[in-house]
């Protein structure tokens, strides 16, 4: 008896949390952990994150430093990737890259998400004309060819990275307005939605404070299968020579380097193609835990 | 059926001239012009070039004579390559770049239907992780990447095929597999989930209940259903496989359509950005709409609106 009582125990916790309402993450948080391809790509994740962050510090050269009696070098003692044509270290490279990727990834998401959630949240709430005019020009907004747009966009005005960020945000928030407004419409009828109304409360603060706390798990997912999408984006306008300018180094710019030369040093190519990869793989792997914690349904409609 | 049709169609047109426009003021908006190069042009000549390319006129008069001209399906003369007219330029390459497409779209819709379905009969088994993670690899192994990887192992390591070129059909070989790769991945994943919701759907249990052979059940109750994800995922996905890739021709050298999207911006060939853009817009119009016809079809609780 007392071997069945004790496994009950620890459960009493999570049910006491219910009341303070931090029963849904918890659960989430709990099913993540469990999901080991989650866990391991939050972790490369952090790794890759704080080496990009901490490049300045950690970097064995400085990433515009030429070592003209070290050209092309394969993989080294000293030079742990090799060096490019121009005699700069490798891995320098690709850690001042990383800052670059990730940044776009995070700004340019954080763009779209601003923009998709405010448009998608105001076009559900409202609804009739409002909603049906704003979705139009949503469709409307879709057929444009969009990566075309960002392509010229940087052709004539740009190399300018923070066009970059803004260029790409612009492009990916469409989706998440479309999953917001449906999921605000949704809430729409709820009780607790009804209530507020009934008290008297502003518009602003039905959708803001009541409403998108409700709507938080669809986006975190999708925020982070936009963060891999971006970053594709970046690497390849830079691989174009749209992106980051040199000297400054990306890994999208390294990886059009490295194709240039793969005959005489294919180490170029594989050293960022590989980290590039890595990245995005864990975002993936990320999101589709996340999805899967929070039990969010992404096939909407 | 019709009227949806018909409706869409008239649908198309304002988005077309948004387009149109948006895209000529942008053009004209950015610094630098179609006869500003390195060597420069002695001023009368370049007096002579703009004069007979109407450039100058006042924008606005330009604007007139471009959208008058598009509606009797002209889009102008291309100032790049004298002589050539952007209808005759999208025309000699756009057949490569639909070859290709055709090419790797047939890849693209073997593996990833093959790998997407299969993964979802066979749920958790090995079959089914091999096939996603490969997906996953595809996904995120960007064109970029696979194309210079896939030359330097097959044409410059194992030298069974030209590093690029388009000239026999062994050419046809990596730029097809690269292109038609990247796209199967995500048909893999599309499929799968689409397959997975549908299989444990009450339907399905009916019918296997009733003593269908499992072949019946997939084949003609399943996969209606289970394929719409990719059905929606395809229309812009085709529109941008048979206009051409940027990377696989450039990496390839495949004289398509795809370098003109990039190379007509760089070079300020105002109509030919221009055309190039509104080709594309009409094309991933007209498969959007094929697109959601199919999805009726597959569907029909769905109704034309």
């Amino acid at each position: 008896m007392q071997q069945t009582i004790a496994p009950e125990l620890p459960q009493a916790t999570p049910l006491l949390r219910e009341e303070a309402g931090g029963s849904l993450w918890l659960d989430a948080w709990h099913r993540l952990s469990r999901n080991k391809m989650a866990v391991a790509s939050a972790v490369i994740l952090t790794v890759l994150t704080l080496l990009s962050v901490f490049a300045p510090w950690i970097a064995p050269y400085s990433y515009e430093e030429q070592n003209l009696a070290l050209r092309a070098v394969p993989p080294q003692a000293g030079h742990w990737l090799g060096t490019d044509a121009l005699g700069r270290d490798q891995l320098t490279r690709l850690l001042y890259g990383g800052r670059v990727s990730l940044m776009v990834g995070i700004v340019a998401t954080g763009v779209a998400l601003a923009i998709g959630v405010t448009y998608g949240a105001i076009s559900g709430f409202y609804g009739g004309m409002v909603d049906v005019v704003m979705m139009r020009t949503v469709d409307i907004i879709y057929a444009l060819p969009f990566t075309i747009f960002v392509i010229l966009l940087m052709v004539f005005f740009g190399r300018d990275i923070r066009l970059l960020f803004v260029a790409i945000g612009a492009v990916e928030w469409l989706t998440m307005a479309r999953i917001v407004r449906a999921q605000v419409q949704a809430l729409q009828k709820q009780e607790f939605i009804e209530a507020a109304r009934a008290l008297g409360l502003r518009r602003r603060r039905i959708i803001f404070v009541h409403m998108l706390p409700n709507v938080i798990g669809p986006i975190i997912v999708y925020a982070t299968l936009t963060v891999p999408a971006v970053m594709l984006l970046e690497a390849f306008l830079s691989f174009l020579g749209l992106g980051v300018q040199p000297p400054m180094s990306s890994w999208g710019l390294m990886i059009k380097d490295g194709a240039d030369r793969m005959e005489e040093c294919p180490w170029l190519l594989i050293a960022p193609g590989v980290t590039l990869a890595t990245t995005l793989f864990c975002l993936n792997f990320l999101g589709d835990g996340l999805r899967d914690a929070l039990d969010v349904r992404t096939s909407k409609d | 059926m019709f009227r949806f049709i018909a409706k869409r169609f008239l649908e198309m047109i304002p988005v077309l001239f948004v387009i149109a426009t948006l895209t000529f003021f942008m053009v004209r908006l950015a610094p630098g012009g179609p006869f500003t190069t390195e060597k420069s042009i002695p001023p009368e000549i370049q007096k002579k070039l703009e004069a007979f390319y109407g450039l100058n006129k006042p924008l606005y008069e330009q604007y007139l004579d471009y959208m008058g001209n598009l509606l009797k399906g002209d889009l102008g003369p291309s100032f790049k390559y004298a002589t050539w007219s952007v209808n005759e330029l999208i025309w000699s390459a756009f057949p490569v770049s639909l070859e290709l497409g055709c090419y790797g779209l047939a890849i693209a819709l073997i593996l990833g239907l093959g790998a997407g379905i299969v993964a979802s009969l066979r749920q958790n088994s090995a079959v089914d992780h091999i096939s996603m993670s490969l997906a996953m690899l595809g996904i995120c192994v960007p064109t970029f990447v696979m194309g210079p990887l896939l030359v330097l192992i097959f044409g410059l390591g194992l030298g069974w095929v030209n590093a690029s070129g388009w000239d026999s059909a062994r050419d046809r070989i990596l730029p097809s597999l690269t292109l038609g790769g990247f796209y199967a991945a995500y048909i893999a994943r599309l499929a799968r989930g689409g397959m997975l919701e549908i299989l444990n759907q009450d339907f399905i249990r009916t019918a296997r209940a009733k003593g269908a052979s499992p072949k019946r059940v997939i084949l003609k109750h399943a996969l209606k259903g289970g394929l719409l994800p990719v059905v929606s995922f395809l229309g812009p996905a085709v529109a941008d496989i048979i206009t051409g890739s940027f990377v696989v021709e450039t990496i390839f050298q495949v004289p398509g359509l795809g370098r003109f999207f990039v190379t007509a911006a760089f070079n300020r060939d105002y109509t030919m950005v221009l055309g190039t853009v509104l080709f594309y817009a009409v094309l991933i119009i007209l498969l959007n709409l094929v697109v959601d016809v199919v999805q009726v079809w597959l569907n029909p609780r769905l109704r034309f609106e």
